[in-house]
């Protein structure tokens, strides 16, 4: 008798027979996660790009960095969830125009040339130096980025200034569109109610934002300890007015939401609050919790004008726990859907598997891979504008940065 | 939901004959179903739980080389299925024989059809609902592959029971068809929605989207998979294998461009309700007898 229950999900109350096994797992939570990580990551790197923001300049480079790492990852974990990954691009030879998804491949594939693109006008005058300062393999490697365009005379890195700013502009829409797109994946399935909301995308979009945000200020304070630089007051403070408004908003949104659903009260509601107090209640404890605190402390850190270490240290806390509130909000959306029955009168609990294609070993290693790859992608581009110095050679190629 | 008296005497007396018929074929389907039903028993000690999944040669052949239909036009039928909730006594040789005729998967948790169980106990004005899959039932029968309710409700008053059969209702909308990323779900012009397994991916949209819970994935396939009224017998002039094993004659099935057909009878004779019309899927099972606690 054991077998029988071996990959069934639990469930109370009365739901399709069909839903004991559960069609989206933990791989769909970290989808969304990483690509909110992206969009948040973008944005920072577009204040500066875009609206010329001087606080954002010493990490707009890197958050610029940091989304195309992410983004080179965001579509793994739905290859890996998928019953015949080597037909993934079916949906992208002949998509099915009526479906949501047909449009990841084209909304996915454009967002990633874009940031390859904008990476490439925001680092090539480095590139160039480093074609030159650099000898052996690293001098060809460097001498292929360059595409063949060495010319870094002031005409020409004024005019890649140009072009990544007008690629930023286009990519500011075009991670709203991504992230709002993932919002409506979800968002557009009458079936679910925990899902079928039109406030679906604008909430993706916003926690995607917090959580972006508070990667960025996390990583920063991270490489600045190990590269033993200081990191700079105004920085942080431009960090904290965004992630306060990114948080603000997104509480109310999400609480607007809530609020909504139970007012309106329509059939199933009884289930919907069985589902909020039971299989889902620590992920709800840990989203709004979580939101609160990074709430409570950027809220404190502007109300008392906070500067130095105080700020980074508690700055770095409400963007770490922004991370985790967001990644618990995915799962709750996600699973917290899923959760709930379609017939609306029972409730699953879903227990994620710790090995195999689909577990919490394949999400742990698709969620350490886009740090791996911004490690090695900062060796080969440094974002923080240092002077390269090799074979006692100084290029000064920042003038405009 | 029925009216009687509205039913034309013609009605009432191929009703009569089709019932004889009906005996006749019960008669059969119980001798076969006795054979399977030990089949079944037979089997799955031997080779386990996926006792009459097709092997994976016989799935490659029948992907690669369909059976040709010469005679059939899908643009001349408009196929329609219906359910007669007070007929049905739940049995469960519908989910029996689907899962032998489609090569479904042994399991508790894959159905192409399953029937659900609504019983309302005195002085309650909800009902208990539950399908064979819930693990008492699989607990009482000992194994996922006897389809059989348990008697739970022995020894307590109850005031209202009835069973529900569900399946893919071959919607006019069909939400699965719509989120396909790929198309391989399609709307046949004859009616069915069908699956090409060999363009599915797998993404399981079509599962999440469904209102019916008709959808499950074949993880030993890879794609999905749900009821297709038997496409392969119905594009041969026979029924669905669940309408034909229905002892008591609750599932009907037919051509709607037939105004003859037992189901363009069933429709036109009765008050038909559907499930979920608040979806705006526009469904093609008709069901007579439902009941607000109905899912």
């Amino acid at each position: 008798m054991e077998h029988v229950f071996d990959h069934v999900t639990p469930y109370i109350g009365y739901v399709y027979p069909n839903e004991t096994d559960f069609p989206w797992s933990q791989l769909i939570v970290i989808y969304p996660y990483i690509t909110g990580l992206v969009a948040g990551a973008f944005v920072i790197s577009s204040l500066h790009h875009v609206f010329n923001i001087k606080s954002f300049a010493p990490i707009s480079r890197f958050a610029l960095l940091t989304a195309l790492c992410f983004m080179v990852f965001a579509p793994s974990p739905l290859l890996f969830h998928l019953g015949q990954p080597t037909r993934a691009f079916n949906a992208v030879i002949t998509p099915h125009w009526t479906s949501a998804m047909a449009a990841f491949g084209y909304v996915a594939g454009f967002y990633l040339c874009l940031l390859i693109l904008e990476v490439w006008f925001a680092f090539r005058a480095d590139i160039v130096a480093m074609s030159k300062a650099r000898s052996g393999i690293m001098g060809k490697v460097y001498g292929w980025l360059t595409l063949g365009s060495d010319d870094v005379s002031e005409r020409a890195l004024a005019l890649d200034h140009k072009v990544a700013r007008i690629l930023s502009m286009i990519g500011i829409p075009a991670a709203c569109g991504l992230h709002g797109y993932v919002g409506f994946v979800f968002g557009s399935l009458k079936t679910r109610e925990w899902w079928s909301s039109d406030l679906m995308p604008v909430i993706f979009l916003l926690s995607a934002v917090g959580s972006g945000v508070g990667l960025i200020i996390v990583l920063y304070v991270i490489v600045s300890k190990f590269r033993k630089t200081p990191i700079l007051d105004e920085t942080m403070r431009g960090l904290l007015y965004v992630m306060f408004t990114g948080v603000a908003i997104v509480m109310v949104i999400e609480g607007l939401e809530m609020l909504e659903m139970v007012y309106k009260a329509r059939e199933g509601i009884d289930t919907v609050m069985a589902l909020v107090a039971g299989p889902i209640w620590a992920g709800m404890y840990i989203q709004w919790g979580m939101s609160a605190f990074a709430m409570l402390v950027t809220s404190a850190l502007l109300v008392f004008n906070t500067h130095g270490k105080r700020l980074v240290t508690w700055l770095f806390l409400s963007g770490l726990a922004m991370m985790i509130g967001v990644l618990a909000m995915r799962w709750n959306v996600v699973i917290g859907g899923q959760e709930l029955s379609k017939t609306m009168k029972g409730l699953l609990t879903f227990y994620p598997e710790m090995f195999g294609r689909e577990s919490l070993f394949t999400v742990l290693i698709i969620t350490i891979c886009p740090y791996v790859l911004l490690v090695l992608i900062t060796k080969l581009l440094p974002p923080w504008n240092e002077k390269i110095e090799p074979d006692h050679r100084v290029s000064e190629v920042h003038k405009l940065a | 939901m029925s009216i009687p008296d509205s039913k034309t005497e013609e009605a009432v007396a191929l009703s009569r004959r089709g019932f004889l018929g009906l005996l006749g074929k019960g008669a059969v389907c119980a001798g076969a179903i006795v054979g399977a039903g030990s089949a079944i028993g037979a089997s799955q000690v031997g080779s386990g739980k996926h006792a009459f999944q097709q092997n994976d040669q016989q799935y490659a052949e029948a992907v690669n080389n369909p059976p040709k239909i010469p005679e059939y036009n899908w643009n001349d039928h408009q196929w329609a299925m219906g359910v007669d909730t007070t007929r049905c006594i739940g049995c469960l040789r519908c989910m029996e024989a689907c899962k032998m005729e489609n090569s479904v998967q042994m399991d508790a948790n894959h159905h192409r059809t399953w029937v659900e169980r609504y019983v309302y106990l005195e002085g309650s004005s909800t009902a208990l609902v539950d399908s064979q899959t819930d693990p008492k039932n699989i607990e009482n029968s000992g194994s996922e592959t006897k389809f059989r309710f348990d008697n739970r409700y022995r020894n307590v008053k109850v005031a209202k029971a009835f069973f529900v059969a569900k399946l893919c209702n071959q919607c006019e909308h069909p939400s699965c068809v719509q989120v396909c990323p790929t198309g391989a779900t399609f709307k046949s012009k004859d009616g069915p929605v069908l699956i090409d397994t060999t363009y599915c991916i797998g993404c399981q949209y079509c599962v999440q989207a469904c209102p019916y819970g008709a959808r499950s994935f074949n993880q030993s396939r890879g794609t999905a998979e749900k009821c297709n009224w038997c496409y392969h017998r119905i594009t041969k002039g026979l029924n669905p294998a669940c309408v034909e094993v229905c002892p008591t004659g609750s599932r009907i099935f037919g051509d709607r461009n037939d105004p003859e057909s037992p189901i363009s009878l069933f429709i036109r004779n009765n008050h038909v309700q559907v499930l979920k019309p608040e979806m705006g899927n526009a469904p093609n099972v008709f069901y007579i007898g439902l009941d607000k606690e109905v899912v």
